[in-house]
């Protein structure tokens, strides 16, 4: 029988990580550590019944953010297949909580079929047998030609042109886009052999603190809303100073990365800049459908659409930037 | 009884929840363990499994659904219906035209005889007074079963819950699902009130269902 240790050493293979990656996640839970301490003591002091429940959502969703960063890092350790077929159910679980909330008729439920369980953990094969050319055209112009073939076949022609667009944006967004992030995997970067998996979290780490840095900030000194009719949560002091703090960490975190530091802080600051402007379109998407969350799987944050909108922005320049910078 | 719940049932039930993602509200009233219908609208062969598999394990094991004989009498679905979801199996189709209209009207006594015994002193019944599956845009005008069995046993709430998206996750006529989030609303308690008429309770009983509605969930 083998011991604990050595079922560990299996399971997290040496080939997908490496000091950076460990330390990154070290970084994360000190950080995780620091935000829930914080939360008990503002949870002390909170006086009003608003500022209670502020401070019940921030700590609803630091306790969701613990529950994320485990299943992230253990997914990250289990290899390139293991990540794969995560971001295969984020995509999944994405999409069916795009199409819920965008009307589609009784004529497009076999175009959802072949949308969910078909086209979509075909873009994810794709990575995993590194086939990138198929990968970067398969749903912009296969599936773009297929889905309003499909829903012609069915017969229903009632806002036909709506429907198969909106069914195309879903896919688009949900799994083209996102997919791009495990598509780090799958670059072959010199002198940065076998550590592709420290990028994607890099690149996971610093979109997602882009937005806690924003949402800080924006609660600290928000007073101007950038776009009222869209998102009123966001306001430009959370903006200016989320974007600087998050590339200012991407810049101190280039030691992870095959960027120099000034080249992590441009690559942060696209990313942050990408992240804000998915948060803004889905946000749009909601306040047009009526709606706040896209869900209600994370608690504290919505759904998985509301989590994941500012990467699936960020990954596909993230993605084209590198390749085109940094590989030859 | 001790026994009768199915070992498949228990791992049925969550399983429809996480295919669904059923999002439950119980606007009205609590999830207790009372004699109850629960009536709802129906628009997939999902319906009753979903409402079914929402309610909390304890109530689950109460709760028995009214379904058409003539669909599930054979086979699996044979099984799946006695044994496992505990369903009242009743005859439907029943014409009331014509000659037939004297044994058609008896027809429909025995049923309404049959799902009033079946509740006993403990169960609970899902019934869906429309009567078959519609295509899920609108509620159709009420059969006239819920208001003989609402009067036939009178000690017993009748509770409206509404059933969203199903209609979309496996519509009338597919075999193939969908998986998006479907949503479940329970709403208040009903009974017939003192001199009302049956068209008056059939309307309020639809109109109790229809303002549980929370979208529009069609172009």
């Amino acid at each position: 029988m083998s011991s604990l240790p050595d079922f560990f050493r299996k399971y997290l293979r040496a080939d997908h990580y490496d000091h950076q990656l460990l330390l990154l996640f070290g970084g994360v839970t000190v950080l995780l550590i620091v935000a829930s301490v914080i939360g008990v003591i503002l949870a002390g002091r909170a006086k009003s019944d608003s500022a209670r429940a502020v401070i019940a959502n921030l700590n609803a969703r630091t306790k969701a953010w613990w529950k994320m960063s485990a299943i992230f890092g253990f997914t990250l350790l289990a290899g390139r297949n293991g990540t794969l077929i995560f971001f295969m159910l984020l995509s999944f679980l994405a999409l069916r909580e795009y199409v819920t909330l965008v009307p589609t008729r009784r004529g497009d439920h076999r175009t959802l079929f072949w949308t969910f369980f078909i086209i979509t953990p075909l873009q994810y094969y794709l990575i995993a047998i590194d086939w990138y050319g198929l990968f970067a055209v398969l749903i912009p112009a296969f599936a773009f030609v297929f889905i309003p073939a499909r829903i012609a076949l069915a017969g229903d022609t009632e806002h036909f042109l709506e429907r198969a667009a909106k069914i195309q944006f879903g896919l688009m967004i949900c799994a083209y886009c996102l997919s791009h992030a495990p598509a780090l995997l799958i670059l072959k970067i010199p002198n940065y052999e076998g550590r592709d998996a420290t990028l994607l979290l890099y690149f996971v780490l610093v979109d997602q603190m882009s937005d806690v840095l924003q949402y800080v900030w924006g609660k600290l000194l928000g007073r101007r809303k950038i776009a009222p009719e869209v998102s009123p949560n966001k306001t430009w002091e959370g903006f200016i100073g989320g974007v600087l703090t998050a590339t200012l960490l991407g810049a101190l975190l280039s030691w992870a990365t095959p960027f120099t530091r000034l080249q992590g802080a441009g690559m942060s600051l696209s990313i942050t800049l990408m992240g804000f402007l998915g948060g803004l379109v889905m946000s749009a998407i909601k306040r047009d459908a009526g709606v706040k969350d896209f869900g209600a799987m994370i608690e504290g944050h919505g759904g998985i659409l509301d989590r994941i909108d500012s990467l699936c922005f960020a990954a596909p320049v993230f993605f084209h930037l590198t390749r085109y910078c940094f590989v030859r | 009884m001790k026994t009768k719940i199915h070992p498949l049932a228990r791992i049925l039930a969550p399983a429809v929840r996480l295919l669904t993602g059923v999002q439950v509200r119980w606007l009205g009233c609590a999830p207790e363990n009372r004699q109850r219908i629960y009536f709802a609208n129906h628009s997939s062969h999902l319906d009753f499994v979903v409402l079914w598999s929402a309610l909390p394990a304890n109530v689950r094991a109460n709760t028995r659904p009214v379904a058409a004989r003539d669909y599930w009498q054979s086979g699996f679905r044979s099984f799946l219906a006695q044994r496992v979801f505990r369903a009242v199996l009743v005859d439907r189709g029943i014409g009331s035209q014509g000659a037939n209209a004297e044994h058609a009207r008896k027809k429909r006594f025995e049923v309404i005889e049959q799902l009033a015994l079946s509740l006993g002193e403990s169960e609970s019944l899902i019934f869906f007074p429309e009567g078959t599956r519609g295509s899920g845009e609108a509620v159709a005008e009420f059969k006239s079963g819920l208001y003989h069995l609402a009067k036939r046993r009178p000690d017993v709430e009748l509770v409206p819950a509404y059933l969203e998206n199903l209609n979309r996750i496996l519509p009338k006529g597919e075999v193939l699902v969908v998986p998006l989030l479907s949503m479940l609303t329970f709403g208040a308690p009903l009974r017939v009130e003192e001199g009302e008429s049956k068209v008056q309770f059939l309307h309020r009983s639809r109109e109790a269902l229809c303002s549980l509605r929370r979208k529009a969930s069609t172009a």
